[in-house]
């Protein structure tokens, strides 16, 4: 079936679309993080990766704990709530498990970055950083004059990933993505990256999508993933909460190398895929909302 | 006759009640995450019910049950007037200048009440503690029409120099702030577990200008990393009534319920 041709298993889509050495977002803002796509590139064992996304939270320290990162561009850092995020903060600190490049922004910037970016446009203006030591630190934010009203603002060069990854809840046969509730940076990732890959709760016949709906068409994504649960310990609006037991669990699973290698190892390397992986950690799936 | 409370209560809980307390009815508040999210949501179970939370995930007119854990837990996008995307939050109405109040947390502040979130100690390519970063904080500091910042006092966190520079306050004082392009009156107080400081209307320099009740002004000195100016008419704050904290102690009650562990706030 030709309509069917956008989905397929998430390891293919991994394999055919992420390569060593490009610049990868994967986005959702707290809510939809595409975790088990972020699983599956560290399992693929991906090296180099220039990583981009506005919170690294748990899904950057995994990776870049594993070893898959070697540059970051980001708004936030932390477990939020919580505290920190150790693995982020070792590779930072002390170059563990190799040195993390960092190129730091604020999130109204980074948003702005990314509609650049799925505009067409070269650069990002806002009214940002004013009295702010972040530009001595990033080449990249500079500033611009109005040509209209004289005006100084800063301007940061657009975002554009090889590959933008998320999660959503739905797609249809056609693959079609529709996603519900906080629906962040998504829309703007997918749009400013080359390739795009979803993964999504559900499939469904109709996505009875509302008409301004926040969907992303077929034809702007290259693969579409059926991956329930493929969020967790994010959550999916609609299907699962947020797994705050296991965001907290993780300050102490992750603050020294060896506890964190050791989970990695055995819930995530030693796992085939996503429904291993929540077996493996005890969680039940939680069950589709339409079902 | 207001009523007034005999029973214990913490640091913690004057220092939200007091924040909650400054937060009027109808007021846009642009809220961060923590402690700014208790007070905020506080001010909205009690006297300011219409009071408008925004998070910068996108939720407008937030009504949350419980507090959020983090900054775009479903439970703020359940109850909200409208969810938008990222940027619109942060063009439309931040930038659009649509905030009354941001409201902050920081690790350290500086006489001027600048902000810093993102390093302690060493150098910005090797700091002692790398914290989270900037997140939405320095153009909310720079676009809302003023920002409160609620932080707990100590030598650590009020500093005579920050270590960086995150967002900004009243910058150098005096009218750098104004000059700067920064839009908005910047820090219009600071409120900490000892009381509240508000800026000098030339200087800029955060002044202390009330104490909360019990605490001395000796004690606000000693948790102060540089010379604390003092009001010549240091006010008090009122303990906080019985209702104040049963309607605190209620939501961290229910919050604590729903993350499954005893909330560290």
């Amino acid at each position: 079936m030709e309509e069917m041709n956008k989905h397929m298993p998430l390891a293919e889509a991994v394999a055919r679309h992420v390569k060593d050495g490009q610049t990868v977002a994967l986005e959702g803002f707290t809510h939809l993080i595409p975790f088990a796509a972020a699983h599956e590139i560290i399992r693929q064992g991906r090296r180099d990766l220039t990583l981009i996304r506005m919170t690294p939270d748990i899904i950057y320290d995994q990776m870049i704990g594993m070893g898959c990162a070697k540059a970051l561009q980001f708004s936030w850092g932390g477990n939020p709530g919580v505290g920190s995020i150790h693995r982020f903060r070792d590779a930072i600190e002390n170059s563990w498990p190799l040195p993390l490049a960092i190129q730091e922004h604020s999130h109204a910037d980074m948003a702005g970055r990314y509609q650049a970016g799925a505009s067409g446009l070269p650069f990002s203006v806002l009214r940002g950083y004013v009295g702010s030591d972040l530009p001595k630190h990033n080449a990249n934010i500079r500033s611009i004059t109005c040509p209209f009203t004289g005006e100084k603002l800063a301007a940061t060069p657009a975002i554009n990933p090889d590959v933008t990854i998320i999660h959503a809840q739905k797609a249809d046969r056609a693959g079609n993505v529709l996603i519900n509730g906080i629906v962040g940076i998504q829309k703007e990732a997918v749009l400013a990256a080359k390739a795009a890959i979803a993964t999504v709760e559900e499939v469904v016949d109709d996505l009875e999508a509302p008409m301004n709906a926040c969907l992303l068409p077929h034809w702007v994504l290259g693969a579409v993933c059926h991956v329930p649960n493929g969020a967790h310990p994010s959550y999916a609006h609609g299907y699962y909460g947020r797994d705050n037991a296991f965001c907290k669990a993780w300050d102490a699973i992750s603050r020294e190398r060896e506890t964190f290698r050791a989970w990695m190892e055995k819930h995530v390397m030693g796992t085939k895929d996503h429904a291993e992986f929540m077996k493996s950690i005890g969680v039940a799936p939680a069950k589709a909302a339409n079902q | 006759m207001p009523d007034t409370n005999t029973t214990e209560y913490t640091a913690t809980e004057i220092m939200t009640i007091e924040a909650a307390r400054r937060l009027k009815n109808g007021t846009v508040c642009f809220v961060g995450i923590g402690m700014p999210s208790a007070a905020a949501n506080l001010a909205r179970l009690t006297h300011a019910p219409d009071v408008v939370l925004i998070y910068e995930s996108g939720t407008i007119g937030a009504k949350p049950d419980v507090l959020p854990l983090s900054i775009g837990d479903g439970e703020l996008a359940e109850h909200a007037d409208t969810v938008v995307s990222i940027p619109e939050i942060f063009r439309y109405w931040l930038q659009g200048g649509r905030v009354d109040v941001g409201f902050l947390g920081a690790a350290q502040v500086d006489r001027f009440g600048n902000i810093n979130t993102t390093v302690i100690g060493g150098d910005y390519a090797k700091p002692k503690v790398r914290l989270p970063g900037a997140g939405g904080a320095p153009e909310i500091a720079s676009n809302a029409k003023e920002t409160w910042i609620i932080i707990k006092q100590g030598k650590r966190s009020f500093v005579p120099k920050l270590d960086f520079m995150t967002s900004v306050g009243h910058l150098e004082g005096g009218d750098s702030r104004a000059k700067s392009g920064a839009r908005g009156k910047g820090p219009t107080a600071v409120i900490t577990d000892l009381g509240i400081l508000t800026p000098d209307p030339v200087t800029r320099e955060l002044t202390l200008t009330a104490l909360h009740p019990g605490v001395t002004v000796e004690q606000a000195r000693a948790n102060t990393g540089w010379d604390l100016k003092v009001a010549e008419r240091l006010g008090a704050t009122q303990a906080p009534t019985a209702k104040e904290l049963e309607v605190l102690r209620d939501l961290q009650a229910r919050t604590a319920k729903a993350h499954g562990t005893v909330s560290s706030e």
